[in-house]
């Protein structure tokens, strides 16, 4: 279970979370949506710990994370599995140590059982063949895909997935989010994702959070969301250009 | 009237400048330091990843040997040449030996060497360190439960530490050679006379204070270069610019303990 309370961070002297709460129940596939520049990015990065609060508090099941030292907060980060936006792929390291890479420093596992994990993985995100090249010779959506296998090599309890589907083929996408809700029934995993791809957010969700103005302003079942009253949720979900978000801006078209 | 206001403004702008670049250097200063005790601290708690350190030796250490063995040969070549003509008019050629093994072995050996390096690896190590930051690498290392310092900075530490002592001794070598060649060469000095003159004023002393200093040289390049690379920010534009500040400060730096020590050698030494 992972709750934020009252989370607030100024980044660059901008305000990007003011008091935001959010709780995420052990074991449920929650999705976070919201503009392109929202502070989506920056939620994630709080739950697991690499930024820090400038003040609130941050809870993974029961333990403050914001007030660890760095060893107890590595111990914490065994729990989770995180894909970044941008891959975030190490570029000296080859396609196998990359995914391997927890297998590698934190487990006593031997070199054929860490290859035949990690091509396991690939093979879950659809890929093969390509553990020895280096992240600058994927495409976008391979790095991406190599990123997911990174992220669940370890069959972490929470996972959190940054736009897991951006940049990747249709028919691949579904195949993560199939993959997404594969990983929540088998393994019991607690997922948190962010996503702009409202299909597939109604596909892998449990509920959905809406993140607006440095707040969470709806949360909610995908068929709660879907028949909203509020405004704001409406006109996201069904992608106009007009409405109370862009409110004064407008489309100018 | 106007002018005065003006002026008054821009002096309080001036001091307020001055206050914040005062603040933010011990900031700076704070930050590195505490890069310096993460490393030493996770030197001695972890077991080290000999992989890492030896790719890192053989990139520091091995890549600069050739341009450091080419400087310091002609530093010595040069040396030599510059003060023969002032002692050949007092008949006192066979001191260049002297001039040359004590100047390159206490200063240019170690200083050079410690300009070299951070030029070519300090700058690489910045450059490296600083796009990983940018594109989130060392916050996925944390998400991986490795810890950024004693995955990155320990061997980069440890690889310094070893490799600029030791190629502070090639480079002492080979600037002497410059300077017997010029001496033997070209000054007619006997080789017997010219390896006397330069091992008898020279002592083990003279050698090991060389060594010392690249050692704290190598200190100075290894947290300057971690540091600035690990707080760049604002993608290639900015890791241009901590890349540059990195071979600025430890240029500063590195010259300015040189500085440092001399004057204590000169003042509390021999
Ligand atoms: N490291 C940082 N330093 C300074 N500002 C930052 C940093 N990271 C993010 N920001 C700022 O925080 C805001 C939110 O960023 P974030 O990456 O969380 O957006 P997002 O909701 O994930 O957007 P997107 O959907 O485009 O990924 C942005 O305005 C950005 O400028
Ligand atoms: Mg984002």
């Amino acid at each position: 279970m992972i709750e934020l309370k009252n989370v607030c961070k100024t980044l660059n002297k901008k305000t990007i979370l003011k008091d935001l709460n959010l709780t995420v129940k052990r074991g449920e596939s929650l999705v976070i949506i919201g503009r392109s520049g929202c502070g989506k990015s920056v939620s994630l990065k709080h739950m697991i710990g690499v930024m820090r609060p400038d003040s609130g508090t941050v809870l993974v099941d029961g333990d403050d994370i914001t007030k660890l030292n760095s060893e107890e907060l590595d111990k914490i980060r065994m729990k989770f599995g995180m894909l970044f936006q941008g891959a975030a792929l190490f570029d000296s390291l080859s396609v196998l140590e990359n995914v391997g890479f927890q297998l590698f420093e934190c487990t006593e596992m031997s070199f054929s059982q860490i290859k035949r994990r990690v091509r396991e993985c690939l093979r879950m995100v659809g890929l093969q063949g390509i553990e020895n090249m280096k992240p600058a010779a994927l495409s976008g959506g391979m790095k991406k895909r190599v990123a997911l296998a990174r992220a669940i090599s370890m069959n972490p309890k929470i996972i959190l997935f940054d736009e897991p589907t951006t940049g990747v083929d249709p028919i691949t996408g579904d195949m993560i989010n199939k993959l997404i809700r594969h990983l929540h029934n088998t393994l019991k995993t607690t997922s948190i994702t962010v996503t702009h791809d409202m299909r597939s957010a109604y596909r892998i969700a449990d509920r959905i959070a809406m993140l607006y103005e440095k707040e969470i302003i709806a949360i909610g079942t995908p068929a709660e969301i879907m028949r909203s009253e509020n405004k704001t949720v409406k006109q996201f979900i069904n992608g106009d250009a007009e409405g109370p978000i862009t409110a004064g801006i407008g489309s100018r078209f | 009237m106007r002018l005065r206001k003006k002026l008054f403004i821009s002096s309080g702008r001036t001091f307020l400048n001055a206050k914040k670049r005062t603040v933010d250097s011990f900031v700076y200063t704070g930050g590195v330091a505490a890069l310096f005790g993460k490393t030493l601290s996770s030197i001695w708690s972890f077991p080290l990843r000999k992989r890492q350190i030896l790719e890192q030796m053989s990139k520091i250490g091995v890549a600069s040997f050739p341009i450091v063995v080419l400087i310091s040969f002609f530093t010595g070549i040069v040396l030599a040449l510059q003060s023969a003509h002032q002692l050949q008019r007092m008949s006192a050629q066979m001191y260049i030996a002297s001039l040359v093994g004590l100047s390159i072995t206490r200063e240019l050996g170690p200083v050079l060497t410690a300009l070299i390096i951070a030029g070519r690896s300090g700058a690489a190590i910045t450059a490296e360190l600083g796009t990983m930051k940018v594109t989130e690498q060392i916050e996925a290392l944390e998400t991986l439960s490795a810890n950024p310092v004693q995955y990155l900075v320990v061997p980069r530490f440890i690889a310094l530490f070893v490799m600029v002592p030791l190629l502070t001794v090639y480079a002492d070598f080979f600037g002497i050679i410059g300077g017997y060649l010029v001496g033997v060469g070209r000054l007619n000095i006997t080789h017997a006379m010219y390896m006397k003159m330069t091992l008898v004023p020279l002592s083990i002393g003279d050698v090991m204070t060389g060594i010392a200093k690249s050692g704290v040289f190598a200190v100075i390049i290894c947290f300057i270069s971690c540091f600035e690379g690990m707080n760049s920010q604002g993608g290639a534009e900015g890791v241009g610019k901590s890349t540059t500040a990195s071979v600025v400060k430890s240029f500063i730096l590195i010259i300015m303990a040189d500085c440092f020590f001399t004057a204590i050698f000169y003042f509390f030494g021999k």
